[in-house]
């Protein structure tokens, strides 16, 4: 079917990498205005001349350092505590007989359809009744049970043959030791996706940041965009561009590193 | 005979400390579940049908007139309607080029990866960057979509300033975020289907077109209901753009459900209307959820 030889096949071909050039378009913009002396920003100018001077501008405009330190902290603090939990709650779904395990776990998947998200309103009450406004950990608290790792982990764990708990039990190995040795090695490509997914959510998330803190030392980086490139700064296009382009690279090269591990880990966090 | 003895009374005792030993392991996701999804739920649900604590007057018990007094609220009503719009708009929108995207990187192409990860990378973006990427285009006196506009010697348009304009750009924005995304599934689901289907048909002289419809298009049914579930709940949840680009703006015509409500509660400090919008909100939500219940196989996804 694929006669990539053919005229039509050529012309298809030509047509879809026009496309993607296009889609591409919004973020090349970007890079162009980033890359150039503001003062040629409007007129894309060819032979305007390269300058990294935007990106060294933006820096220094903003505390983004700051934001880059905090976004790191809390996505960080969040995927490891995360994975912690779900990993316990998954391995005693799986493997201890618990009486209500079913209604358990039907609370569990609860959260999936409610978003934490929504919840803001009282959400914003408990960390505020915790005395954790403005503070990293109000920002990651909401976040640290996710259903959906759970989710993944109980059915990975599910699919490991008892059979290998069962001869590590007689060796006299105590539960502990077994996950470690067992269930987590067996699991891995189920972390990295996992992590990559929660990482990517968590690096982009901005509602919940923004309600919850009020100061430069928690601020995350989409918060700390957002202020940056508010219009009332006088719009200064290029250092946008330059901040804009900053805050998303790390996710980027992420993605480039991790390339194939993204897109089976998005596949999977459809279930969400 | 001490073996014999000693493993029936031991038996109780094991069986309850491997309860208890589960329970504990359990404990800490849940009490976080129960702290921040299922309490403010029904906290949310409790308060709405009570009155604001004004400086003298308690909080007391009004049953549903907050819900009665969001009828009267045009922003409220606008907003709901306008996420509707959005939902009807942007949801095909995404979805058909998503479908298109998979079936162009499904092609034996040269750069197939490059031309994936071009359609897929916005959807890794944080939403407050996409939309000073998009301020690039709509901006009235710099805007790309002006300069098009001034190449035809047409007017420039004021898009996110004009009422009438607001809310679509927005949907476009949208609408570049998702579809890369949803092709994923499409993707996933396309390369599954097997290629001797494809032989057969390339035997039969069957058109591409025809294949597509006759044989593609069926299979992909699950995975398009799937994603259109997936789109719709997104769609209800939309708040980040709405925040950086417009700010609810020009006169409400771009606000949004979960950005009143956040405007409602952060803003005006009116709790009470937020909750009841919340509850809305999750009504929404659960319905969409119910859909995806009855529609999509439940055991094949939740087992």
């Amino acid at each position: 079917m694929n006669k990539t030889n053919s005229l039509g096949g050529w012309c298809l071909n030509l047509i879809i990498w026009l496309a993607a050039l296009l889609w591409l378009l919004p973020i090349l913009v970007a890079l162009w205005v980033a890359i150039h002396p503001a003062s040629d920003q409007a007129s894309f100018s060819l032979f305007s001349p390269l300058t990294f001077d935007n990106f060294i501008k933006a820096w220094h405009a903003a505390p983004f350092a700051r934001y880059f330190l905090n976004t790191t902290l809390l996505v960080l603090m969040i995927v490891v505590v995360q994975l912690i939990l779900a990993t316990m709650a998954a391995y005693a779904l799986v493997r201890f007989k618990m009486k209500f395990s079913g209604v358990i776990f039907a609370l569990i998947l609860l959260q999936l359809m409610i978003s934490p998200d929504v919840l803001i309103l009282n959400n914003y009450k408990t960390i505020g009744a915790f005395g954790l406004r403005d503070t990293l950990t109000g920002i990651a608290l909401p976040y640290f049970a996710s259903a959906f790792a759970i989710f993944l982990l109980r059915q990975t764990f599910k699919s490991i043959p008892l059979v290998l708990e069962e001869a590590a039990i007689v060796e006299g190995a105590s539960r502990f030791y077994i996950l470690r040795k067992i269930y987590i090695p067996l699991a891995r490509p189920i972390y990295i996706a996992f992590a990559l997914v929660s990482i990517s959510f968590h690096w982009n998330d901005f509602l919940w940041p923004l309600v919850i803190t009020d100061s430069v030392n928690v601020r995350p980086l989409t918060v700390g965009l957002q202020l940056f490139s508010a219009p009332e700064q006088g719009v200064q296009w290029a250092l946008i561009g330059a901040a804009t382009l900053m805050t998303t690279l790390p996710l980027l090269v992420l993605f480039l590193i991790f390339q194939r591990q993204f897109i089976q880990s998005f596949m999977r966090a459809g279930i969400r | 005979m001490s073996t014999i003895i000693a493993s029936t009374p031991q038996r109780r005792p094991a069986f309850w400390s491997t309860q208890l030993y589960g329970y504990l392991l359990i404990l800490p996701a849940l009490s976080f579940l129960l702290l921040f999804t299922h309490y403010p739920a029904v906290a949310t649900i409790w308060e709405s049908l009570f009155s604001a604590s004004r400086n003298n007057h308690p909080v007391h018990f009004v049953g549903l007139d907050n819900y009665m007094a969001l009828l009267d609220d045009d922003i409220f009503i606008q907003s709901l309607w306008n996420n509707v719009l959005y939902a009807l708009i942007t949801i095909p929108l995404a979805v058909t080029l998503a479908l298109m995207m998979a079936l162009a990187v499904n092609r034996r192409l040269a750069a197939n990866s490059l031309v994936r990860a071009a359609f897929f990378i916005p959807s890794l973006l944080p939403m407050i960057a996409i939309a000073n990427l998009w301020l690039f285009f709509y901006t009235p006196q710099l805007g790309l979509l002006n300069k098009l506009l001034a190449l035809f010697s047409l007017p420039a348009v004021n898009w996110l300033g004009e009422p009438g304009t607001s809310l679509y750009c927005l949907m476009a924005v949208s609408v570049w975020r998702e579809a890369g995304f949803f092709m994923i599934f499409y993707l996933a689901a396309l390369q599954q289907i097997d290629p001797r289907l494809n032989e057969a048909a390339a035997i039969e002289g069957a058109s591409r077109g025809y294949f597509f419809r006759r044989v593609q298009w069926p299979l992909l049914m699950p995975t398009t209901l799937f994603v259109l579930i997936n789109a719709s709940m997104n769609a209800f949840r939309i708040v980040d753009q709405v925040i950086a680009m417009t700010n609810g703006g020009p006169n409400n015509s771009s606000s949004l459900l979960l950005f009143y409500i956040y405007r409602t509660a952060f803003s005006f400090w009116d709790m009470p209307a937020a909750a009841a919008m919340t509850v809305v909100l999750l009504v929404i939500l659960a319905a969409i959820a119910l859909i995806k219940f009855t529609l999509l196989d439940k055991r094949a996804h939740y087992q």
